[in-house]
């Protein structure tokens, strides 16, 4: 799946930065680095980020600045990154979030 | 001792920017600080061409206005803190940073500003129906976001609720995008926003149900967004049960309205006050854009809900009665320049939508007027003296 825009109109989407990989729940996917996590992620049709301490339900990018914390995943053994404005590096270790999951 | 700066500035949006740029002119130095990890706010995600005069950038881009900002300010010598979030204002003008960002070190420095400027714009407003919180349904800025910045579409088909100026103009951007709009849904019985973007909509012969709303999301086994059901409401904008449509769609876009964020003001116990046209409960403020804290200014969005161009000249006024009140400006000159703006704004504020905004704006100036008069200083200043650092 690619979920990249593409010959657009107005803007100019040439990509400078390096491709990379990263590893979400086991999957290899690719990325740009200093993208944000959550961009690559919907990329590769990577919806849910996390689900709920109580209700165990899905959550997925809601706000997409950093506001509501609906995108929060475990990234590199810390709990609770903000995916849509923490960028990429290559070679991270990206886990769907599962309630308040714990520290590694 | 903390470090010390004559102006900190929270926000690096189209206000923040400006106010950081005039006061930086002006002699003073200034931090702008901003949670982002780019400068410019919502501009570079706004790829249309503005509207109003030539003094106002009419015909020019969202992001080239940004891009223009962002040259201004490192040429006035704006000290810039991105990646950063003022997590707290303390008495004594002190101001609490955590900088950097998640899953990184983080570090929270406080430093002690002589002025300070809330230009923290404003949320989106949700709209709550059954499956509300399943991936896929978002705020339509977080769409406009994905496509127009990050260049990733959040979905294939997507239904747009809401027919304001950010619903029309999103769900043509999301079509700009390579996104297939599948529906646009509105409760009321008219468009909210200007005939020539809904135009561009019904050109692309996108259905509008108007007198509808959002009833449920159901979601797939992948728990994602799969199916829209809508249906018609009554006056009181309540579904009428037996008119429910189900729509395929993978994407749900909300776009409801904003509402100010100005929890730094709050924190700060500036007197507040509630305006429905700006969105909400608002800081009051004078003509320099002072809350009734003094040195406390604000400007944007956070003080109502406007639009990129009228946050650039309040942005611009709070950075020179900042720099006026430092002593970095003739207080004439100051009035002079600041008039002119002021005449900007109102010629800004005209129109259909602008009229009402303008009123409301003399009304909160009247109402600072009558219940504050001039700003006081904060109470419980702390003396350095009595912080062990």
């Amino acid at each position: 799946m690619c979920m990249r825009v593409e010959d657009h109109v107005i803007l100019d989407i040439r990509k400078t930065a390096d491709l990379v990989e990263i590893t979400v729940d086991g999957r290899v996917i690719s990325a740009y680095a200093g993208e944000p996590i959550l961009a690559a992620l919907l990329n590769a049709g990577i919806k849910v980020n996390r689900y709920t301490v109580k209700r165990h339900e899905p959550r997925g990018l809601f706000c997409g600045i950093g506001q509501c914390t609906d995108c929060a995943m475990v990234v590199d053994g810390q709990t609770n990154v903000r995916t849509c404005i923490t960028p990429v590096k290559a070679g991270m270790i990206i886990k769907t979030q599962d309630g308040l999951s714990k520290e590694e | 001792m903390l470090q010390e700066r004559d102006l900190v500035v929270v926000g690096a949006g189209p206000a923040g920017l400006a106010a950081s740029i005039e006061a930086a002119k002006a002699g003073a130095s200034v931090l702008l600080v901003d949670l982002n990890l780019k400068a410019g706010g919502q501009l570079f995600k706004q790829i249309h061409k503005f509207f109003g005069s030539s003094a106002h950038h009419s015909g020019v881009r969202g992001f080239d206005i940004g891009k223009m900002l962002l040259k201004e300010a490192d040429d006035a010598g704006v000290e810039t803190w991105l990646g950063s979030a003022v997590i707290g204002l303390f008495p004594g003008m002190k101001v609490a940073i955590e900088k950097g960002t998640d899953g990184s070190e983080k570090e929270v420095i406080t430093l002690k500003a002589k002025k300070i400027i809330v230009a923290t714009g404003a949320s989106e407003n949700v709209i709550r129906f059954k499956g509300w919180t399943t991936p896929g349904v978002m705020g339509a800025g977080a769409a406009q976001t994905m496509i127009n910045v990050n260049h990733v579409k959040p979905g294939k088909k997507v239904v747009m609720l809401g027919t304001g100026n950010v619903g029309l103009i999103v769900s043509y951007q999301l079509m700009q995008a390579g996104c297939e709009v599948v529906a646009l849904v509105e409760a009321a019985s008219k468009i909210g926003g200007y005939a020539v973007h809904a135009a561009k909509i019904k050109r692309a012969g996108i259905p509008i149900y108007m007198k509808h709303t959002i009833v449920e999301v159901k979601a797939g086994t992948d728990h994602c967004t799969n199916r829209v059901v809508i249906a018609e409401v009554d006056e009181k904008f309540q579904p009428i049960a037996g008119t429910e449509k189900e729509i395929d769609a993978d994407t749900v876009t909300i776009a409801a309205g904003l509402k100010p964020s100005a929890e730094l003001p709050k924190l700060m116990k500036c007197a507040f006050t509630f305006n429905g046209v700006f969105g909400g409960m608002i800081p009051l403020h004078n003509e320099n854009m002072e809350t009734s804290v003094e040195g406390i200014y604000v400007a944007g969005d956070s003080t109502g809900v406007e639009e990129a161009n009228t946050a650039l000249e309040e942005g611009k006024i709070a950075g020179i009665a900042a720099a006026e009140a430092l002593g970095y400006l003739d207080v004439e000159k100051a009035a002079v320049i600041k008039k002119e703006i002021w005449e900007r704004l109102e010629a800004l504020r005209m129109g259909p939508f602008g009229e009402a905004r303008m009123a409301q704006k003399e009304k909160i100036l009247e109402e600072y007027m009558e219940k504050i008069g001039t700003p006081v200083a904060e109470e419980g200043m702390v003396e350095d003296s009595d912080v062990n650092n």
